[in-house]
């Protein structure tokens, strides 16, 4: 709750707009799960942030979950004693939320309750969230992923951001971008004249790296997100790119050239130390590491084109990954370890594809052309990538068993490589 | 002194005639030998030595100079040797692929443009490479002929 409150005060500093309506899924899940969220009761003004439409358009985001319109709803039932399950049934939702909202001391307090329809029970008792008026989105996400949990047994996503690039042209500008999960409420966290890249979080969401060529050369930077202090980590001739945190968030892999190729090397980031991990004269970089640490998935065309190897760090024992396809790049693994989720060309350059790193099997989870930079879920569900639409550059989302599809609304400059936070 | 501006003037004039003769030919087909010993069938004439292009081309996902692109390197070669000039080799991408392994990319064309004007005599100290991968892409279409443009080595 600290926590919260923390990544609260720092997050809650931009603008909040409702963009969601934006939100263009293109394609849902057979049969989702219908859910009726009634319109908050709340005795008072206009809020600035309609709680019960953040929550309907979460749901519907996940793909798991079809929200009911609220001008089908028959009636908008504030607690038990008032709800008739077949004005429910009518109109075949399978849940119903309920809740009101009440203001006190400067502070707004969202009580909810969640009732299986088909059963005529509660599913959820009474919760209450609280917050400032800047925090109803977060009340609004916090109910969602209660919601969302409830009723599929995993953990909702809701709560979490995503930090992205947005490029800008006449005059050339990049700018690193940090918003909620759904591009809403989107603050810039650096922006610079030269380009920037290859945003990561570190695995406890305190801190992002990323590529600067502010100094007209590339250089790894390490942000902390409630200070705003930078440091530049890497400093060398040649390429410094491609930072990607061990899951105990002590080192940082990255790619240097400096010994003559392309090669991957962890940083200890307390000690600064150095250790060199691959050695072959070919490319070797997008390191990515296993769920243990034990190990790092990289992107290399020593085999000619461009596929995916995994290096064991104790051993310096390397072998290949993938084998389906010409051209197989930057790849990311699953939380659960099991997928790898990966830039894939087939015919044409390039689409999403996820391997089961076991079997070895591919399935292709995007079809449009011009899809990179796949960044995972902190609970496994869904994926974001960068995509092209209408000549600008786009974000989207992907379930992993590619059944549902998003587009997040389009920003000013193009939008590219997403990376999703782990859960605060 | 005549000699030597008369071997350069020659070297010149070789490279121009080879560069004009591939000039029409498809950037995607380059010509299969590199003739860049071929036998002097140009006279030296002061009037064909013009401004070299800045740029140097590759094709998707590789790395290695084209017969093209090593003529008009060995000209800028001739001009650097005895200059104290540094150069800055920025190499770039398309828009395919990823962008890591695309930074990666321009930096082994830009490395590749580095070591044959090295061997060519020109001194490493001043020549520094650096990579935008696809993050400047010159030509912003999404088709071949924008991806064959972006696909460089610039000698700024």
């Amino acid at each position: 709750m600290k926590r919260f409150i923390l990544l609260a005060l720092v997050f809650f500093a931009g603008y909040a707009q409702a963009q969601l309506t934006n939100i263009n899924i293109t394609r849902g899940v057979d049969n989702p799960t219908r859910i009726a969220v009634v319109p908050m009761a709340y005795v008072g003004d206009k809020l600035p942030e309609d709680v019960a439409e953040i929550v309907r358009s979460d749901l519907n985001f996940s793909g798991q979950f079809e929200s009911i319109p609220v001008d089908k709803m028959i009636s908008y039932p504030k607690n038990e004693s008032e709800i008739h399950y077949r004005d429910w049934k009518a109109i075949n939702a399978e849940y119903l939320l309920i809740g009101s909202i009440n203001f006190q001391g400067g502070r707004f307090y969202a009580s909810y309750e969640l009732f299986d329809v088909v059963q005529q029970k509660r599913a959820l008792a009474r919760i209450t969230v609280d917050g400032t008026d800047t925090q109803l989105r977060d009340i609004a996400h916090r109910i969602s992923d209660k919601t969302y949990e409830t009723v599929t047994g995993i953990r909702g996503i809701f709560s979490t951001k995503i930090i992205y690039v947005e490029a800008f042209q006449k005059p050339t500008k990049y700018r690193l971008m940090l918003s909620d999960f759904d591009g809403a409420r989107a603050r810039s966290l650096f922006e610079s004249k030269q380009p920037l890249m290859s945003p990561v979080w570190s695995p406890d969401g305190g801190r992002v790296a990323y590529v600067s060529f502010e100094t007209d050369r590339p250089a790894v930077y390490v942000q902390n997100l409630s200070t705003g202090r930078r440091d530049q980590v890497t400093n060398f001739q040649g390429l410094n790119g491609a930072p990607a945190w061990s899951p105990d968030g002590q080192n940082l892999a990255v790619v240097l050239s400096k010994d003559g190729n392309p090669e991957i090397y962890t940083l200890n980031l307390a000690s600064r130390a150095f250790t060199r991990v691959t050695n072959h004269f070919a490319i070797d970089t997008e390191p990515s590491w296993t769920i243990d640490g034990s190990g790092i998935f990289f992107t290399s065309n020593r085999g000619a084109k461009p596929q995916i190897y995994k290096v064991t760090l104790a051993t310096g024992e390397t072998e290949r990954v993938t084998f389906d396809g010409v051209y197989n790049a930057r790849g990311r693994v699953s939380p659960d370890g099991k997928s790898l989720v990966l830039v894939h060309q087939r015919e044409s350059c390039c689409m999403i594809g996820a391997q089961d790193i076991k079997s070895g099997n591919l399935r292709i989870l995007t079809e449009t052309n011009l899809d990179e930079s796949p960044t995972i879920a902190p609970n496994g569900a869904m994926l974001m990538y960068a995509t092209s639409f209408g000549g600008k550059g786009i974000l989207a989302a992907v379930s992993l068993d590619a059944r549902t599809k998003v587009r997040l609304p389009s920003k000013q400059g193009d939008v590219r490589e997403p990376a999703w936070s782990p859960f605060f | 002194m005549i000699t030597k501006a008369m071997k350069q003037g020659l070297t010149l004039a070789v490279v121009m005639a080879f560069l004009v003769g591939c000039s029409s030919s498809d950037k995607k087909k380059p010509a299969a030998a590199a003739p860049v010993s071929a036998p002097v069938t140009a006279p030296a004439v002061e009037s064909t030595v013009q401004q070299l292009s800045n740029v140097v081309y590759f094709e998707f996902d590789k790395y290695e100079l084209t017969p093209e692109s090593r003529a008009l390197l060995l000209a800028h070669a001739e001009k650097l040797k005895g200059a104290s000039t540094s150069l800055r080799l920025e190499g770039h991408a398309d828009e395919r692929g990823s962008r890591e392994y695309n930074i990666a990319l321009g930096e082994k064309r830009a490395n590749a443009v580095r070591d044959f004007l090295v061997l060519q005599g020109v001194k490493a100290a001043s020549l520094e490479s650096v990579s935008y991968g696809e993050e400047r892409p010159v030509a912003t279409g999404h088709d071949d002929s924008a991806w064959s443009q972006n696909r460089r080595v610039e000698l700024k």
